[in-house]
């Protein structure tokens, strides 16, 4: 494959599992996700990997579970309502402690909705989503090239932590053509040793992947443990961008898609003469909250974008804590925020 | 069955589940079985099924080899009785889970274990499917006709007019619908290769039971796709009924609506 290549967001995303050493994808037909389970039914024929087409997304997280189970690098992908049907594989991933990769390419939602981009899965997404307490790692990439990269960082993560990682994209992402260059780790994948995988029971006592935990209190261990790993996640995975925070009177705040559109709409006020920056999540959860200390002690005021009715901004106004005032911006069911619409938005705050 | 097994000292040459002490042939326990007490009711058929498939695993010598899936339902600690690797799946998705397994491990024994209402309700897209993509694994389906873990409620495979939790007059067909036969459902997939019901009601159908979960395995361990055995088990607690009699039920009643034998072999 050449360096540099044109390719749509979910084809990235293929890519970058292939050279991540996925071995194992199962996938069900939904919009606006489907380049990447095509991609993927051809790339793994040509890289020996195994490549399914579930009869329901259910059965392909659970085909997910049992090939992570087995030891190997294993994903699936959806969009929304199939995500929906895919939290409890989730969950009894994330209570098993197993590693894989899910991506949700969001539409426009509740129900059935529309295919439009959407970022209406927020909530689901970095509150756990299943049944139970737990956490998934969420990768929010912006462009073409990052969902490439974030492919490839995913499956470390996902075998790092024994835990689901979620890359949380949109129709927009997932579907617009963009020039990429394609990276392949140097040394190839990272090679995590998993001594609990289910090979069969040579040499070593039995492995058993489980969830049930019945005796007394040995769930709540199990939690506690589980909490003391998302502890550990939340103090080294943190991601986020900022750009003119420092040097910014109102400060955009965005993720995946919208932060490419918000980014537009600050240089437009730049030009106009308005201070204004941007901090863009990159991991939603861990939410870097740290991001807004600087920016909420010093007097600016925060403008939360999203597709959805407001709900990354409940995590901004949690990191902000009431030291500025944070306000929000949202187009829904498939509409996409403009430049000149977001623009408008910052005007106001500066009349007030 | 320690003294037909002394009379019949064939056996001992066969099947794991015999070793001599001195010349004195002594009934033991499979080596894929671990020694603990199970939390099976009193005349429970799972212990039988779960014997019976260590026999055979250690009868192929595959132990090493083998990752049984576990269900959600009675048997969902069978890995605190079996000796061998073991993934537990949520509810009804066991075939979607050992078929992951078994692609990305082909070299491996995959089986599920599933009872009624995992395999016949809830997982009725994921069995239908693997069948269909004639997946190399193997299937035991325990079919009791209620939900045991639960507290005795009406199963897909509840026989007309039984009594169950939630059908307390009796399974009615015009409400509930009819008792659903798997085996002869899954046998027009092409994907299907070998089907068998069996029962564990008496000493007589337990070794045939033995035989054709032997049968299952081999046909897995030949690569000939997807393989399927159901056995009638005996749940005296939520039939109402001792043991005994819930055993002699099999024989006269539950066993004449889902026919005993093989289903479909090629």
């Amino acid at each position: 494959m050449k360096n540099k290549v044109l390719m749509c967001g979910n084809e990235a995303c293929g890519e970058g599992a292939v050279l991540a050493g996925c071995k194992f994808y199962a996938g069900y037909p939904i919009t606006p996700q489907n380049e990447l389970t095509a991609y993927m039914a051809k790339r793994m024929y040509e890289t020996n990997g195994v490549f399914i087409q579930a009869e329901s997304e259910i059965a392909a997280i659970n085909m997910v579970l049992g090939a992570s189970a087995a030891g190997v690098r294993a994903m699936t992908s959806s969009s929304s309502p199939g995500i929906s049907l895919k939290q409890e594989g989730i969950s009894y991933m994330a209570g098993c402690e197993l590693p894989c990769v899910i991506v949700n390419m969001q539409r426009g939602g509740p129900g059935l909705g529309n295919i439009a981009p959407s970022q209406g899965d927020y909530f689901q997404s970095v509150k756990g989503g299943g049944h139970g307490d737990y956490k998934i790692i969420v990768l929010a990439p912006a462009s073409a090239q990052e969902f490439f990269e974030y492919t490839l960082l995913a499956f470390d993560l996902a075998d790092k932590y024994r835990n689901p990682v979620m890359i949380l994209g949109d129709g927009l992402l997932g579907q617009m053509m963009e020039p990429l260059h394609i990276a392949p780790p140097k040394d190839g994948p990272k090679v995590f040793e998993k001594p609990w995988a289910l090979t069969g029971a040579k040499g070593r006592k039995q492995n058993i992947i489980r969830s049930l935990i019945l005796a007394e209190g040995a769930l709540e261990e199990h939690n506690k443990k589980l909490q003391e790993k998302f502890k550990l996640i939340t103090q080294d995975e943190v991601r986020g961008e900022t750009v003119n925070v420092k040097d910014s009177d109102v400060v955009l705040v965005a993720y995946g898609s919208v932060a490419r559109i918000a980014k537009a709409s600050m240089e437009m006020a730049r030009a106009k003469g308005l201070r204004v920056g941007l901090i863009r999540p990159v991991t939603l959860w861990p939410f870097p909250d740290k991001l807004f200390d600087a920016a909420a002690t010093s007097g600016k005021k925060f403008l939360v974008v999203e597709m959805s009715a407001g709900q990354m901004v409940e995590d901004v106004r949690l990191a902000v804590n009431g030291r500025a005032s944070v306000e929000f911006y949202g187009r829904m069911g498939g509409g996409i925020p403009s430049e000149e619409e977001i623009l408008q938005r910052v005007e106001a705050m500066y009349k007030v | 069955m320690k003294k037909t097994i002394k009379k019949t000292p064939m056996v001992k040459a066969q099947s794991s589940s015999v070793v001599t002490v001195g010349s004195e042939p002594i009934f033991t326990r499979p080596e894929s079985l671990r020694e603990a007490e199970n939390h099976y009711c009193a005349g429970c058929g799972h212990g039988i099924v779960h014997r019976l498939i260590c026999e055979a695993i250690d009868d192929f010598k595959i132990r090493e080899k083998v990752i049984a899936v576990a269900p959600v339902g009675c048997a969902v600690i069978a890995y605190e009785y079996w000796d061998f690797d073991v993934a537990e799946a949520p509810h009804g998705r066991t075939p979607a889970v050992a078929t992951g397994i078994k692609r990305v491990r082909p070299g491996n024994i995959v089986f599920t274990y599933q009872g009624d209402g995992d395999l016949a309700a809830i997982g009725t897209a994921e069995i239908i499917h693997a069948a269909n993509r004639g997946e190399n694994i193997t299937v035991i389906f325990v079919n009791n006709g209620v939900y045991g873990m639960t507290g005795g409620q009406m199963a897909p495979t509840t026989l007309a007019g039984q009594k169950t939790s939630t059908t307390i007059h009796g399974r009615s067909l015009r409400r509930e619908g009819y008792p659903i036969k798997m085996l002869e459902m899954l046998a027009v997939l092409p994907g299907a290769k070998y089907l068998e019901r069996v029962s564990v009601h008496s000493s007589h159908e337990v070794l045939r039971a033995k035989r054709a979960i032997r049968k299952a395995f081999q046909m897995q361990i030949e690569n000939k796709g997807f393989s399927m055995v159901e056995v009638l088990s005996m749940c005296p607690t939520y039939w109402g009924m001792p043991p005994i009699q819930a055993a002699d039920r099999i024989k006269s009643e539950v066993s004449t609506f889902y026919p005993l034998g093989v289903i479909k072999s090629c």
